[in-house]
């Protein structure tokens, strides 16, 4: 072992500019996909974000909407219903719009998703500073993370959004009681509203508030025992007519081309993983057919194939392992450099996954030049072929 | 007493369109500890596929090749690659050395493998090169030496573990004549001095001057084997020798004058 060590490590000491080059080579492979890995995740999650942490563990749609957000309406008579199932606990009516901040200064506004939320019921957030809504029909309104960064908004300032009613823009001027973790929703920060005031505030084709009760898109049900999802997502569609009832994955996953661009991604970076291996494995392979005579010679004077095949495993791995700690570097820095606003996400468990395969992989493209090392014949370095 | 080395009837055939070719044919000659062999011929006589049998990278179709009494061919892949290792050193015509190891590095290599990397083992490896004048060039890698010295290099390799055979093949084929003469006796000095048994494949006849013997291989047969002092002078130098004719030493006239002049 410790010859392999010492074969392996001279060889690429003593041609480190030949193998730094290649680790580079690796390296810029590795900042590829961990940047497409963070990409899919900024995707995902923007899409993702605001019905994976929601307070719930069910989503009632209405069943003709075909789990589409913005077809499902859902009634004050049909969300009393669903609340009087035996083991829901309580439930929160949601509604989706879209808006636009005003920012300070020539800066573009900033595009959001405007959510009615019923205060104190399922659905609203948890706030990381300020407090949660306290009317239903305040002009008050909790702000996300990203918002509150972009906006450099704190608690007790007031946001102005800007909305279309009927042809004319209209300015709303909220007061921020409360600022939450990221709630991404169609890839956009999301501002939280009391219903009421997001029915007036959100696009309509006739301007004003409502004299009836607001209707949301969908509700956030909580369980009194949330181990029961699944027999009370049955129980809701059979009492309650016209409903349906999913948990949060299959809500979020039901999201316009959410599993196309998630599996586009994912193509993607097999692809760029794929490539990976095949650069990993020519570069490796080009090495050994360079060393074909020296490796004969080797073997001629009696080394053991185990020592040949670890030195060459082993360079295989330095190399590897030095380009994705680079690449991982380099990628790290650059993550740094990103505004909060573009959808990148470097999440640690994918990013590992990532890594780790790329740790994986690099070796398994290398063992065909690994193979290909030990069928060389000693023969060859008498210039004799078996 | 039992000779180094012992090929009896050593036959290698090949199949080559459908009929039999014969690369070496019931050759047999034994090499004693601390003689050194000139094995020579012209080329497609069979030398190197003899050498190769003797250093067991190559099964003889029949006959038996052995080292210190032990018979290659009983040998498993694996148990000849480690009888190599620890029983026969090895200098080849080119592409000798690990190109990223050092001078030292090189013959150390020798002792690593075999388990003796330690003081005295690196002790040994530097004290042979300094005999090889190169002391100077420890550290250099191959690529900064010249041809004579990566080849004194290389003897120092097959020495360091005391083999019990040195097998050479050509090992002066790209050195000019003082160089090629520096080389050949320090390999014949070094195996009269360890008590190896030596053989070196070279078609240079004027190295032959540094062999006890000369085995004299044509068309896949052992033809002559030389051993007087006479004989030896006469195949290094035919030109100034009447005694010896083109057709004994198998060579074509137009060669040994060639060689000769």
């Amino acid at each position: 072992m410790s010859t392999a060590i010492h074969l392996s490590l001279s060889e690429i000491w003593r041609n480190r500019g030949r193998f730094v080059l290649f680790s580079l080579v690796v390296a810029l492979i590795t900042v590829l996909i961990l940047f497409v890995a963070a990409l899919g995740e900024g995707l995902g999650t923007g899409n993702r974000e605001l019905i994976e942490n929601l307070n719930a563990e069910l989503i009632v749609y209405q069943d003709t909407a075909r789990l589409s957000i913005a077809s499902s309406r859902i009634d004050e008579d049909t969300l009393r219903a669903v609340r009087y199932v035996d083991g829901v606990r309580a439930v929160g009516s949601l509604g989706f719009s879209s808006a636009a901040v005003i920012l300070d200064g020539e800066e573009e506004p900033l595009d959001v998703a405007l959510i009615g939320v019923e205060p104190g019921k399922p659905g609203e957030p948890s706030v990381v500073s300020g407090q949660g809504l306290r009317r239903k029909n305040g002009d008050e309104a909790i702000v996300d993370r990203t918002i509150a960064a972009v906006a450099g908004l704190e608690v007790g300032d007031e946001i102005t959004l800007r909305t279309l009613q009927g042809d004319e823009d209209e300015f709303y001027t909220l007061k921020v009681v409360g600022i939450s973790e990221s709630q991404k929703y169609g890839i956009r920060p999301s501002v939280f509203a009391p219903l009421y005031t997001w029915d007036e505030v959100r696009a309509k084709g006739t301007p004003g508030r409502s004299t009836a009760a607001p209707v949301g898109n969908v509700a956030a049900v909580q369980l009194e025992d949330p181990a029961q999802m699944e027999v009370l997502s049955q129980q809701i569609e059979t009492r309650v007519d016209g409903v349906q009832a999913v948990d949060r994955r299959t809500a979020y996953e039901s999201t316009p081309g959410y599993t196309e661009q998630q599996s586009t991604l994912g193509t993607q970076n097999a692809f760029a993983l794929l490539i990976g291996v095949l650069v990993i494995g020519g570069f490796f392979q080009i090495q050994t057919l360079q060393k074909v005579p020296q490796i004969g010679m080797l073997k001629a004077i009696g080394t053991p194939n185990a020592i040949v095949a670890v030195a060459a495993l082993l360079q295989i791995v330095a190399v590897t392992l030095l380009g994705v700690l680079i690449g991982s570097a380099v990628t790290l820095a650059l993550s740094l450099g990103f505004p909060p606003n573009i959808p990148i996400v470097f999440e640690p468990g994918s990013a590992a996954l990532a890594v780790g395969t790329i740790m994986l992989m690099g070796p398994l493209g290398g063992l065909v030049s690994v193979r290909y090392s030990l069928k060389v014949e000693p023969l060859i370095a008498l210039g004799l072929s078996a | 007493m039992r000779a180094a080395l012992e090929a009896n009837l050593v036959t290698k055939q090949y199949l080559s369109n459908n009929s039999t070719v014969y690369a070496v044919e019931e050759a047999s000659f034994n090499v004693e500890a601390g003689e050194f062999v000139a094995l020579v011929g012209p080329s497609g006589s069979g030398k190197t596929t003899m050498l190769a049998m003797l250093a067991g990278l190559l099964q003889p179709t029949s006959g038996t090749i052995a080292v210190d009494g032990q018979v290659l061919s009983t040998m498993s892949e694996a148990e000849r690659s480690g009888f190599r290792r620890r029983k026969i050193g090895f200098t080849f015509q080119s592409n000798n050395l690990v190109p990223y190891l050092t001078v030292l590095e090189n013959v150390e290599l020798m002792l690593r493998l075999n388990g003796e990397h330690d003081a005295t083992g690196r002790a040994r490896a530097r004290a042979l090169l300094v005999l090889l004048g190169l002391e100077e060039r420890l550290n250099a890698l191959p690529s900064q030496l010249s041809g004579g010295q990566q080849q004194r290099v290389a003897i120092a390799r097959s020495l360091i573990n005391h083999p019990s055979v040195v097998l050479a093949d050509e090992p002066t084929a790209s050195l000019d004549t003082e160089r090629a003469h520096q080389v050949v006796q320090t390999l014949a000095n070094l195996v009269h001095e360890q008590g190896s048994a030596g053989i070196m494949v070279t078609h240079d006849l004027r190295m032959v001057e540094y062999a006890d013997r000369v085995i004299q291989m044509l068309d896949g047969h052992v033809d002559k084997i030389l051993s007087t002092r006479e004989d030896l002078s006469c195949l290094a130098n035919p030109a100034e020798c009447r005694m010896i004719t083109p057709d004994v030493i198998g060579y074509s006239s137009g060669a040994i004058t060639q060689m000769g002049a």
